[in-house]
């Protein structure tokens, strides 16, 4: 318990944030219309490659002599790469259909 | 001192970034500029974190541009090459990998922590575990989910006997193995630490297993869920709090497409986890065995179709196998240079992914206000003459609505039955992937039209062209 409230009192600033976000999040995308269920869900997917930063900052703090944590960092930012640009362009591309045949 | 101002506020504009992008994506005229907006906030967090200054690094940026070209490249091939009726298990992949992100990096924390490289206290090492976990369970999951919409790995190669109770044993064993590493500490050791991901990941594979078909929607938007979930956990192992807010607005946004998913289907999240379609009674209802289906022929069809003043189509999962999208579409311009008023009803979970079917009739330029939703759809079919189902099943079962007995019953079907004539353009009597015998096929009003949907919709074209 002692150790649960102390980390509580460490993180208070990203727990705020956290609930916070949680309650945002709600709120600014509980209205979807069905045909932008699958772009929604992709574009997401693109955001949730944000964890690349993780990735980065490893390879970045990793002795260059740890080849264990440079690869592990490095695999790491392989994927999220690959998660970031591919979920924008993918994105990108259902959605340029949808406003093509507005016109 | 003040760059790291500067790294402060380039975080605090890529995080409104992707919260105001996220919002302009769920309307459709801004759509494409939130998607744009989002991926400059993500541009913004990178640079931010390649040029933040951290005291005694060695930066080592060889190896991260190496992986970004790498990354990038693979990405944006998948993403220009892939056929969009391929888009549900493109965006498993993408959805598997972020996952699998967060598992490494959580696995690179606990390897130095094994070492006495670093030490953590309770609490960081539980946020380690839990990012391990989901990120885990949601790589698995994402690339069976993928294996089974390509259609490599079929339901029945995966589903064991008793699979509500494996999962809730392994499950069991994946929570207790986290209370002891919890509990040991640095005492624990890699070797558990191994085990530990290794029963994550087998349980993610099997926790995905049971559910297959009609339910693909509800676990892709959950697995969605889950890897924003991961990106928000590894962000408090860094207490970097751009990943935070990217992670939890996907987390956010996963798990309202997985709620809306469950509404359309009337099931709650727990039933669809539990009880796949399959196992759940797929004889229950399979009291037809003596009714005969009647045979349209392609003639007959297209007589059906020019002839009505108004024609309703009902896509499904078997349009994207057939890649029909584009012929039905001329099929429909050339019903409308007849008169006839063309219409399509889109069920909520037509499809393997939410949204499955507007992406399809998008790419085929079908007009968004042709596409009507479910309820718009239910009271224009009573007017409606002709209603062609093309490769769509569970969701015009009315099994759904008089059958008790049925699996899918209570759930909100297409009443299709209440138009005129309906004709099923499916490829053999065989019932859908959930299993289910379907008695819309023995309908008074109903034609079977056999074959596979492309063929017989361009058969059709020609039929409508020589009228």
């Amino acid at each position: 318990m002692e150790t649960a409230l102390e980390f509580f009192n460490e993180q208070l600033i990203m727990i705020y944030l956290l609930i916070f976000t949680i309650i945002l999040g709600f709120e600014v995308i509980s209205k979807v219309p069905t045909v932008l269920h699958t772009p929604l869900m992709s574009g997401a997917n693109a955001v949730s490659g944000v964890v690349i930063i993780g990735a980065i900052l490893l390879v970045r703090q990793a002795e260059p002599t740890d080849y264990v944590q440079l690869s592990l960092g490095t695999f790491g930012v392989i994927l999220g790469m690959v998660n970031v640009i591919g979920g924008f362009t993918v994105t990108d591309r259902m959605l340029e259909m949808f406003k093509k045949k507005k016109k | 001192m003040l760059i790291d101002t500067y790294i402060n506020l380039s975080y605090l504009v890529g995080a409104v970034a992707f919260v105001w992008g996220l919002r302009l994506l769920s309307s459709p005229d801004t759509a494409r500029k939130g998607n744009i907006l989002a991926g400059i906030g993500m541009g913004i967090a990178i640079v931010a974190t390649l040029v933040a200054p951290l005291t005694g690094a060695d930066n080592n940026y060889l190896w991260i541009f190496g992986g970004f070209v790498i990354g990038g490249f693979a990405g944006w091939i998948a993403a220009k090459k892939i056929q969009m009726t391929a888009m549900p298990q493109m965006v498993s992949v993408f959805n598997g990998l972020g996952g699998a992100c967060a598992t490494v990096l959580a696995m690179a924390e606990l390897i130095k922590y094994y070492d006495g490289m670093m030490q953590m206290s309770l609490g960081q090492l539980s946020i380690v575990l839990v990012t391990l976990l989901i990120g885990a369970v949601s790589f698995t999951g994402s690339m069976l989910a993928f294996g089974k919409l390509d259609g490599f790995i079929k339901d029945k190669h995966v589903i064991l006997p008793g699979h509500t109770i494996v999962n809730l044993v392994l499950l069991i064993a994946v929570l207790v193995l986290a209370v002891i590493l919890i509990v040991q500490g640095q005492t624990a050791g890699i070797v558990m630490a191994v085990i530990f991901l290794v029963l994550a990941l087998i349980y993610g594979f099997s926790f995905v297993a049971p559910i297959g078909g009609a339910d693909m929607p509800v676990v892709i938007s959950l697995l969605n869920s889950f890897t924003g979930l991961s990106a928000a956990a590894a962000g408090l192992i860094y207490g970097n709090q751009i990943m935070l807010v990217g992670g939890i607005l996907v987390g956010a946004a996963g798990t309202i497409l997985t709620v809306l998913m469950c509404e359309a289907m009337n099931r709650s999240l727990m039933n669809v986890i539990i009880g796949g379609f399959g196992s759940a009674g797929a004889s229950s209802s399979a009291t037809d065995g003596d009714q005969v289906a009647k045979v349209a022929t392609i003639t007959d069809a297209s007589i059906q179709m020019f002839y009505a003043n108004s024609v309703m189509f009902v896509p499904g999962y078997g349009l994207a196998v057939a890649q029909a999208q584009k012929v039905l579409k001329e099929l429909d311009d050339l019903l409308e240079n007849n008169g006839v008023d063309v219409k399509y009803a889109i069920h909520p979970v037509a499809g393997r992914m939410p949204g499955h079917m507007n992406v399809l009739l998008a790419e085929a330029d079908v007009p968004y206000p042709k596409l009507l939703d479910l309820d718009d759809a239910n009271a224009a079919l009573k007017d409606t003459d002709t209603v062609v189902i093309v490769g769509a099943n569970d969701v015009v079962n009315p099994a759904a609505l008089d059958d008790p007995g049925s699996p899918i019953y209570g759930m909100p079907v297409l009443e299709v039955w209440n138009a005129k004539n309906v004709i099923v353009l499916k490829r053999s009597m065989s019932p859908g992937y959930a299993g289910i015998q379907n008695p819309l096929f023995f309908h008074d009003k109903n034609r079977m039209l056999f074959g596979d949907a492309k063929d017989s919709i361009q058969q059709l074209v020609q039929e409508v062209k020589d009228m």
